[in-house]
């Protein structure tokens, strides 16, 4: 006989599914409760600042002084280190985008299977190098190149930081723009090789058209990667609050102040408030580009 | 060695290996100018894989070895000073699935020009008359005329099969090979491909690789019939279907394998 019924089975079996299947729910849904909790835990510490009856969000965002000890006039201006960030975050995009575009579009159209295997190993290496070692680079290697090649007396500053920022920036570049070149169909490359393109005229009216979201993409994910890095521009950039007026200025970005400031900041201070008012900034920042991103991936998936 | 006058396509001792595997074994045929010639066969037969060599688009996948000479309009296509790109200008090609590129329908048409034309060709007025003339032809220009910009891939698969032929003929091609044009398509989609092959027939020759017998029977002037990579018979459709030569076309043509 034939019965659609359910197999006895031992009580632990039972309740050990049901701990594991609690267990694994919990995890997929952490990743809310961090991101939750971070950013009202960053809010809660950042708000009273705005009781201050002295502290007005529009100088916060648009004056260049920064005095946060001064005994007698304490000034809370981040102008200078958003502009700062910004300039550090454009050089590097102008230098890693094209370089990041140039290696996918290598990778996964011009290179042997075997040298695309290495190469894209090397580049995994070259993302997996700890930030700090990136920043201890760019103080002692690259400064000195700067200095020899330039002739400006200080080698940390904004060519410095971009440069650092633009080789940690590649490799996400490279990898998320080379699967936006593999997921292009391979009909659309025989179509055109049927018709007689060059390989060059295959990726400039072809497949860069058919793949410019998950490039789009890319480069927006490069350049949170750039808004939100801090050790490296720490060690990298000079650390001065000075708006720049050209890469050879020094420069401070918003992360690097937070990460030099907060330890000498006494805790519950104004000081220390206006620090994690940064931090609500910047987290505003990359959420946005992170957001536009991910929508951008999201539509080439449905098509 | 050149081809006769009548010959668009010769072929001399083709063949063809993918790494180990030999796909075609000394094919040799010749396929008559301005004729529908179609190539039937089992899965698997070297079919596609003929045809692909016509236009060397078989090369795009590095492990590909072939030998022997096939002579297009005159000249081997395999000689070392032959630009791939001047061939496939001359030689276009219709896959299985419509794959129109993700470009507008007016964009399609013009692809060709744009990456091989110069000049005066590439003015505006010239290429909307070129759009309107390929469009015409494939019957496609008094259904699209107003929405040319449109995305090319948003048409049904009829009219996207169409636009694919459409966008060879700008080019002026010799040969057009299609690669089971009709096999994503329902029968009114197969009717209307069909019609087109015949409306063309004449100015160009026409190659294709069909699965069904049915299709060769009523859209072929000439029929090869191929069998694990050897060419076993070539003659005119009527007399392939009604008295066939080889046993083993007989057998294929009953139903008997395949």
């Amino acid at each position: 006989m034939f019965a659609v019924r359910a197999a006895k089975r031992a009580p632990w079996a039972v309740v050990g599914e049901k701990i594991i299947e609690a267990l694994v729910y919990f995890c997929g849904f952490s990743a809310i409760v961090f991101v939750l909790g971070i950013f009202v835990f960053v809010f809660k510490e950042a708000l009273p600042i705005f009781a201050h009856e002295q502290f007005s969000l529009t100088e916060f965002l648009t004056s260049s002084d920064w005095y946060p000890t001064s005994e007698s006039n304490k000034r809370y201006g981040v102008f200078a280190m958003i502009v700062g960030t910004a300039s550090v975050t454009v050089l590097a995009m102008v230098i890693a985008v094209p370089f990041g575009l140039g290696a996918a579009i290598y990778l996964s159209e011009f290179c042997g299977q075997k040298t695309r295997e290495t190469l894209k190993i090397v580049i995994e290496l070259l993302a997996a190098v700890p930030s700090v070692v990136w920043g201890f680079i760019g103080l002692t290697v690259m400064s000195k190149l700067i200095v020899q090649y330039t002739g400006t007396p200080v080698g940390v500053n904004v060519l410095n930081g971009g440069l650092i920022l633009a080789l940690m920036s590649v490799p996400i570049i490279v990898s998320i723009s080379e699967d936006a070149l593999k997921a292009v169909p391979d009909s659309y490359r025989e179509a055109a090789i049927a018709l007689g393109v060059t390989r060059w005229q295959l990726v400039w009216r072809v497949l860069l058209p058919a793949a410019k979201q998950g490039l789009l993409a890319a480069v927006l994910l490069g350049v949170g990667r750039g808004v939100g890095e801090t050790m490296a521009v720490l060690m990298a950039t000079g650390h001065a609050v000075h708006i720049p007026h050209g890469v050879l200025d020094s420069v401070r970005t918003l992360t690097a102040n937070i990460a030099a400031e907060l330890g000498e900041a006494p805790a519950g201070s104004d000081h220390y408030r206006v620090l994690f008012l940064t931090g609500v900034l910047l987290f505003t920042l990359t959420f946005a580009v992170n957001l536009i991103a991910d929508t951008i991936v999201r539509g080439i998936r449905r098509k | 060695m050149s081809a006769p006058a009548d010959h668009s396509i010769t072929a001399r001792d083709v063949n063809l290996w993918y790494g180990k595997f030999q796909a075609l074994r000394d094919v040799t045929l010749n396929i008559k100018h301005g004729l529908i010639t179609s190539l039937i066969g089992p899965s698997g037969c070297g079919k596609t894989t003929l045809l692909r060599c016509f236009n060397r688009v078989n090369e795009r996948y590095g492990y590909v070895t072939t030998t022997g000479e096939i002579h297009l309009l005159g000249k081997n296509i395999y000689d070392p000073d032959v630009s791939l790109i001047e061939l496939r200008k001359s030689v276009g090609m219709v896959f299985q699935r419509p794959n129109p590129l993700p470009l507008s329908i007016y964009e399609n048409v013009v692809f060709g020009l744009r990456v091989h034309a110069e000049g005066a060709a590439l003015r505006r007025s010239a290429l909307d008359e070129a759009v309107e003339k390929a469009l015409t032809e494939v019957n496609l220009w008094h259904d699209l005329k107003d929405r040319l910009h449109h995305k090319a891939i948003a048409l049904q698969l009829e009219q996207q099969q169409k636009l694919c032929i459409a966008r060879l003929l700008p080019l002026k091609p010799e040969i057009i090979l299609m690669d089971e044009p009709c096999s994503a398509l329902d029968v009114e989609g197969t009717a209307a491909i069909e019609e087109l092959m015949f409306s063309l027939k004449g100015r160009y020759t026409l190659v294709i690789v069909t699965h069904n017998m049915a299709q060769a029977r009523r859209a072929s002037d000439e029929c090869i019939f191929m069998l694990l990579g050897k060419m076993i018979e070539h003659s005119r459709t009527e007399d392939l279907f009604l008295t066939p030569a080889d046993p083993k076309t007989a057998e294929y043509i009953e139903g008997r394998y395949g």
